[in-house]
């Protein structure tokens, strides 16, 4: 271990580490509650809804809220945005933990989780849009986990690993980029085949192209929001200074607003094209219209004015709104606007233990990124490394 | 930051695994047209037949060694409530339309239709459905990791999953009687139905049948058999007399199979694997092309100034030099003057001195 990277001894009793304790002794409870009573007495699924809260947000929006390393890495390593440097390491750690949850989420909600590789060792099923999120996941998870590596090598001084994965760098960008594309549009893919059970508003033969688009928004937007947070929790971590990350905030809300302008566009363009402009007047389609005036409209809105004014609190807020919105645009598919034809006692809501497990998954990854980036060079450079990337 | 060869070929060789994954993934997506196997077996439920007896249920709770159906077959509130399809009960008959006046109750039998082209077999990323040439659609427990994606997107709801299970859950669905199939028996509903309103035969001779009743009854039917086409066709066929969305079928049933409209997108995948890399390079060769004109621009411009730089520096560093040089040279002039007088003086004092 470096001898210049001074660990700052911090306090273990504190309300963060009590509070983060509280929740993740829970959710390791309900988590083998599941495991030893199976899905029915721990959650709320049954045979019209097979898929709750732990695919609908652990799967299915940690995935997208994961997409901040490949939309930054990328940025920076492929198309040169080079200014952007200080973030890709924190979007790339943000990634992994964010992959990784996903997968531990996943393996709770199967029926069989011990069974997870029999896609690939036992029988493959090519056809289903979830064999390709499987390898593609797999994969990935590799790939964030290879691209997060250098900061670990740094850390333990393991110079000559770190030269190596140091010159995989633009194959790994590439491979995650190409990963990233096909995965995130495919997870929209995976309702392509409900036209009868997901609501038409929702429904388009365009999904994987909105759930491709709106990863960007959400991997920029978590970008945005967690440097800002880092900044005030890492403050003798961080070496860039605020006004660096200021520029740098303004930059992505530039990059996010149009992103955020092209989704409006395209699901505009899938509301003509299937020409549903009479269910907006459903209660449906009021649910759809806040979500789109609330949750693309605003904080597109709020990206522009914050970029053209050079407010970083405005585009901060914009970013929480944002990624509020792609959470509940992933609801709306997988939940909300799924099986929006059955009665009402018939529809799902999540079971408390199903609360529990996913904040204590999302909890988990915070504590995670806490400990990491508090010992290794995620939010500064390693001395020996200085400008070297 | 520079590409190593080495580093390049292995990204490339991952990538080429994925293309070959996707290759199969093309190759069953099914685009070419598919209208079923010739010699399929399929059942016709008649619902102008059907009295809501639940004999069906009973029998098939029997054949399949599942709990029996709820409440006494002949009460007839338990059709007050929609019942579904569960792990525990693999068919079930509802009421959907109350008797009015001089019309009876309709009463319809649901259970899994057997898709000619099933969205549970397409969905399943370890082929655990198989759609048999004898019409049933069958599922193999010992490779389901039970992600339940199979259960999620049946237009019919029509799958079950042991959720209390917490050791080996699996799909649990109606079989069409595979086992008795195969036996030459009949289905256990069919065998069991006292009024003959479940017919058991060739699928393609029962949509003859059908054809039959409505051609003979054309105030009894609506003049279309549930089944034939909706989503591509079922070996479950349905003959009402009530529009089929007033029974709990899927309103505007397309006649696309579902599984098409995964595979028409599984297939540009390799298009991603394909294009991406050469266009990301070509992205990365065209950022280091103008990394690398900035730069040269930053060192010619560095260059000429420090040449500018250096003529000024020799004309000021001549100009000092003539200065010094002068500076000496009258310092040197002054000495010497210096040294003359104070020689003169000591001469002059010699020669004062007697």
């Amino acid at each position: 271990m470096s001898e210049s990277i001074a660990v700052v001894k911090r306090p273990l009793i504190t309300p963060f580490n009590v509070i983060a304790g509280l929740i993740l002794l829970a959710g390791a409870g309900a988590g083998l509650y599941r495991f030893a009573v199976g899905l029915a007495p721990s959650t709320n699924l049954d045979h019209l809804n097979p898929w709750g809260l732990w695919i609908g947000f652990d799967v299915m929006t940690g995935v997208a809220l994961a997409a901040g390393g490949f939309t930054i890495s990328s940025a920076v390593y492929l198309f040169g945005l080079k200014e952007y440097q200080p973030l890709v390491r924190p979007a790339l750690l943000t990634g992994f933990l964010g992959y990784f949850l996903v997968v531990v989420g996943l393996l709770v909600d199967l029926g069989q989780p011990w069974r997870l590789p029999y896609p690939f060792v036992v029988q493959s099923g090519p056809t289903s849009a979830l064999f390709e999120i499987a390898l593609c996941v797999a994969l990935y998870l590799t790939v964030l986990f290879v691209e997060f590596t250098p900061a670990a090598f740094e850390w333990l001084g393991w110079k000559r690993w770190r030269r190596l994965v140091h010159r995989l760098t633009i194959a790994l960008t590439i491979f995650g980029l190409i990963l990233s594309t096909m995965h995130q549009s495919t997870l929209g893919a995976m309702y392509l085949i409900t036209p009868s059970r997901l609501h038409p508003l929702w429904y388009s033969s365009h999904i994987p192209v909105h759930f491709f688009v709106s990863a960007v928004i959400a991997g920029l937007s978590m970008v945005i929001f967690e440097s800002a947070l880092s900044h005030r929790v890492f403050a003798d971590q961080v070496e860039v200074t605020h006004e660096k990350l200021d520029e740098m905030t303004i930059g992505l809300a530039k990059a996010a607003c149009v992103a955020l302008g092209i989704y409006l566009a395209i699901k505009v363009v899938s509301i003509s094209l299937d020409n549903e402009w009479a269910l907006l007047l459903t209660p449906y389609g009021h649910w759809y219209l806040f979500e789109i005036g609330g949750f693309v409209v605003l904080p597109m809105i709020g990206y522009a004015i914050g970029f053209r004014e050079r407010r970083t609190t405005i585009i901060r807020v914009s970013a929480v709104i944002a990624v509020v919105g792609i959470v509940l645009n992933r609801l709306n598919v997988s939940i909300f606007a799924y099986n929006w034809q059955l009665p009402a006692h018939e529809r799902y809501w999540p079971h408390p233990f199903e609360i529990i497990v996913t904040v204590a998954l999302v909890t988990f990854g915070v504590v995670m990124f806490k400990w990491i980036a508090g010992r290794m060079p995620i939010l500064h450079e390693h001395p020996e490394y200085r400008g070297e990337h | 930051m520079s590409v190593s060869r080495r580093g390049f070929l292995g990204g490339a060789g991952a990538v080429a695994g994925v293309v070959a994954g996707s290759a199969t993934a093309r190759a069953g997506g099914g685009a070419e047209r598919f209208v079923g196997y010739p010699d399929a077996m399929g059942l016709l439920h008649d619902t102008t037949l059907c009295v809501g007896c639940r004999t069906c249920e009973l029998a098939c709770a029997k054949v399949n060694g599942k709990p029996k159906p709820a409440g006494p077959l002949h009460d007839v509130s338990i059709f007050n409530k929609l019942r579904r399809v569960t792990d525990k009960l693999y068919t079930v008959v509802n009421r959907y339309v109350k008797a009015r006046g001089k019309k009876p109750p309709v009463y319809r039998k649901h259970q899994c239709m057997h898709c000619q082209e099933p969205c549970c077999a397409s969905v399943c990323f370890v082929k655990a459905f198989t759609k048999t040439p004898e019409g049933p659609v069958l599922y193999d427990p010992s490779v389901c990791v039970g992600c339940r994606y199979c259960v999620n997107v049946c237009p019919y709801y029509a799958l079950g999953y042991e959720y209390d299970n917490a050791i080996n859950p699996t799909v649990q669905r109606c079989t069409m009687c595979y086992s008795r199939i195969k036996k030459g028996e009949q289905p256990g509903c069919a065998e069991a139905c006292p009024m003959g309103a479940i017919v058991f035969g060739k699928r393609k001779d029962l949509i003859k049948l059908a054809r039959q009743r409505i051609a003979k009854f054309p105030d009894r039917y609506v003049d279309e058999i549930f089944g034939e086409h909706e989503y591509g066709g079922t070996s479950w066929l349905t003959l009402a007399g009530v529009s089929f969305d007033k029974l709990g079928l899927p309103v505007n049933a397309s006649h696309k199979p579902l599984p098409e409209l995964t595979a028409g997108f599984l297939s540009v995948v390799p298009l991603v694997i394909t294009i991406y890399p050469g266009l990301l390079l070509g992205f990365y060769a065209w950022t280091r092309r103008k990394e690398r004109l900035t730069e040269e621009a930053r060192v010619a411009a560095v260059a000429q100034a420090r040449a500018a730089d250096g003529e000024v520096a020799a004309t000021k560093a001549a100009e000092q030099k003539k200065l010094a040089e002068s500076r000496q040279k009258r310092a040197v002039d002054l000495a010497v003057k210096k040294a003359l007088a104070d020689a003169e003086k000591a001469a002059a004092a010699k020669e004062d001195t007697p």
